[in-house]
């Protein structure tokens, strides 16, 4: 198969025809900022944060196919910031208590937020009005926290293949919905495996909150990123 | 002329208290109230919170004793899926208990060094900007360096076993996230001195010799000062032991005569009721058996030493033999023998925190056990200023939907109302000027009882304290504010 030459702000880089900018990056050891991404699931190309550059023309890197002779910036200072404005937004769009969230430390939006040394958002807060929702005998749905990144929708399958999650709605008013006999009908090892998809503590398994001690998260010892040799490019 | 003095703010956890002393036409107090005027909501927005998240929340409640929350949750919780104490592995359970004693000590080893020495040290007239913490450090360097290192250590127990010094994740509904390392272990045991459990236990019994030194020399003082009779409240193990983490209430009254004995506590409600009054948002509670005019208790260090028959480690036992002798084994009803009280705890706490490191239990691999679910979950554990009260009722789909919390400053709301009266009462009764050493006695007698009060932190600069004096139309006369 024919080899795509390409770079990564200025870096060289190859990749298989057919790869995203995303997965080609990783490929080659470069750290593109993620959110709605997850590995082995199509994406959906919804939340932005992986916004690179190419031609002077912005692109969401989880979808865009990479070409031949593609210049691509990833850490100019621009793109950062607005990277970090979008999980700003993400934050104030929802009510984020980090402090007291079970998922805090395995967090990607919090890992984010870390990464941007975020502190204070530049936008106002929404305060929303929303609820935890019992979802069947092993699940709650904690719609506070949900970045609609829509990844419990594509990721989640009943035995039969049959989507465990949906989406109601649509822009500002989307809301997760769940089908609570699938949800019912999952095993503990699913369940865990829908907590753990779910980039934020939107989706909880009963039960597991702050079995992990501090020290021992995710995101403990090293930064969002870290596992790719060259993360901070 | 009639005047009312106010003292705003005084605050309890982060939050705000006043004092307001009536005084009539000749200078006799009419009325003196502690008010709590801050409403913080916890027992509200727990509701509908997963239950297992309970003991990380309500924790926030405190930056000085979040373990008291974090563990009087979890024994809650341990309740609701299906144990006792009795139901925690051994892991578990000790992990726990050294997770208390550690802040126990480290609380101890604050609120008398930092918030109540300047006081002892430099009386309670000295110039505020030196009746403070930086100045024991400026003029008693020794004492302040051992002040930081026994609170360091501390912290350092609560880090090994909670996960972080301040608002830790260790406890979980039936047990524990983790266990104690070897190393984390022997770092605290036989750290290089002085930062080991043998030092640090040798600093705390010449912490109460400090007190009993400053005691032979102002007896009067320290005997006589916001003293009153009340009863006293607190856990003690099944025979009588002190006990910080786990045991059955017992109270007494100012006679020694047992009110409550032998009392489980899943049945609270029983014997302790709530009294509400429309000046404060904090709670009166009262036993029950008493009633309301009569049911109110003292909680905290001087009220465990109360109620306590003996304390299971040898130099804080001699200790309390000691103490007990001074009263003749009745029950010791003088607010400031509180920081004596506290001080033989804290000696006590550096004991046992070196017995659990030497346990090979801490080294155990089964951290959580649970059984069959319940709805309603109650956890006491005895706080670093008191008995400290959760209860958590959840619903089918495991949301809490109801939460009681009575802390120990809600219990301690009417002792310190009546050292607050003892103090206008007798130092500013008859005055018709009132200097700002006259105030600080005030927050003194408040001090003893509960260091979260902001008031109680000997702030530097500002103090947040302000006193007016209105005439009897409620025409401000004068202010002063420091």
């Amino acid at each position: 198969m024919n080899k795509i030459t390409f770079t990564i702000d200025g870096q060289a880089c190859t990749a298989e025809a057919g790869q995203t900018i995303l997965e080609a990056a990783r490929a080659n050891g470069i750290y593109i900022p993620s959110l709605c991404w997850f590995e082995g699931m199509k994406p959906a190309g919804s939340c932005r944060i992986c916004t690179v550059r190419a031609g002077g023309r912005y692109m969401a890197a989880c979808t865009q196919p990479v070409s031949e002779q593609m210049v691509i910036e990833n850490m100019a200072p621009d793109l950062e910031d607005m990277r970090k404005a979008l999980v700003e937004m993400l934050f104030v769009e929802g009510n984020h208590m980090c402090p007291t969230c079970e998922k805090s430390g395995n967090c990607e939006l919090q890992a984010l937020a870390y990464r941007y040394q975020m502190l204070v958002p530049r936008f106002p807060y929404d305060f929303p009005v929303r609820r935890v929702e019992p979802a069947g005998p092993k699940i709650l749905l904690e719609h506070n926290r949900c970045i609609k990144c829509l990844r419990c929708v594509r990721g989640v399958k009943a035995k039969d293949g049959r989507r465990v999650f949906g989406a109601l709605r649509r822009g500002g008013r989307k809301k997760i919905a769940v089908d609570l006999s699938l949800a019912a009908a999952l095993s503990d090892r699913r369940a865990r495996e829908a907590m753990d998809r779910c980039p934020v503590g939107s989706i909880l398994k009963k039960e597991v909150g702050f079995i992990v001690p501090v020290g021992k998260r995710k995101y403990d010892a090293t930064p969002i990123g870290s596992d790719l040799r060259k993360a901070e490019g | 002329m009639a005047r009312k003095i106010t003292i705003e703010p005084v605050t309890r956890v982060e939050g705000h208290g006043k004092v307001t002393i009536h005084l009539d036409d000749a200078h006799r107090v009419t009325q003196s109230r502690f008010h709590i005027v801050e409403f913080r909501g916890f027992e509200r927005f727990v509701q509908g919170r997963p239950y297992w998240e309970a003991p990380v929340l309500v924790e926030r409640l405190c930056g000085i004793c979040p373990v008291s929350h974090h563990l009087a949750a979890a024994k809650a919780a341990d309740v609701i899926v299906g144990l006792g104490l009795e139901g925690l592995s051994p892991t578990a359970e000790k992990m726990r208990r050294l997770m208390h004693y550690g802040q126990m000590f480290q609380s101890h080893a604050l609120h008398f060094f930092h918030l109540c020495s300047p006081d002892l040290l430099f009386g309670a007239d000295a110039d505020p900007a030196i009746r403070n913490v930086i100045g024991v450090i400026l003029r008693h360097r020794d004492l302040a360096v051992r002040a930081v290192l026994l609170r360091k250590f501390g912290q350092e127990v609560i880090l090994a076993t909670a996960g972080k010094k301040i608002h830790g994740t260790g406890a979980i509904p039936g047990g524990i996230n983790k266990n104690l390392g070897p190393e984390e272990r022997d770092a605290l045991l036989r750290g290089p001195a002085p930062f080991n459990a043998e030092t640090m236990i040798q600093w705390a019994a010449e912490a109460v010799e400090f007190f009993k030194d400053f005691h032979k020399k102002n007896r009067a003082l320290v005997d006589g000062f916001a003293a009153f009779p009340s009863n006293h409240l607190s856990l003690v193990r099944k025979d009588g032991a002190l006990d910080f983490y786990h045991g059955v209430l017992r109270a007494v009254d100012a006679e020694g005569r047992k009110v409550l004995d032998d009392v489980d506590y899943q049945t609270y409600l029983d014997h302790i009721g709530e009294e509400v009054r429309s000046w404060s948002y904090m709670k009166f509670p009262y036993l029950r058996r008493l009633g309301k005019a009569d049911g109110w208790y003292r909680v905290g260090p001087l009220a465990r030493l109360n109620t306590c028959d003996f304390i299971p480690t040898p130099l804080a036992q001699k200790e309390f033999e000691i103490f007990k002798d001074f009263t003749k084994g009745r029950p010791n009803n003088m607010s400031l023998h509180t920081h004596w009280a506290r001080l033989i705890e804290l000696l006590h706490s550096g004991e046992v925190i070196r017995d659990l490191l030497l346990d090979p239990d801490l080294q155990g691999t089964e951290l959580v056990r649970k059984r069959k679910k319940r709805r309603e979950g109650i956890g006491l554990v005895e706080a670093p200023r008191g008995t400290l009260f959760h209860h958590y009722q959840i619903d089918g789909h495991d949301q809490i939907t109801m939460a009681n919390l009575i802390v120990s400053t809600t219990n301690n709301n009417e002792p310190m109302n009546r050292a607050v009266d003892w103090v206008a009462r007798n130092v500013l009764e008859g005055q018709t000027e009132i200097t700002e050493g006259m105030l600080n006695r005030v927050e003194i007698a408040i001090r003893a009882y509960d260091p979260c009060l902001s008031c109680a932190t000997h702030a530097l600069g500002q103090m947040p304290l302000a006193v007016e004096l209105y005439d009897a139309g409620g025409a401000l006369l004068d202010r002063r504010s420091r």
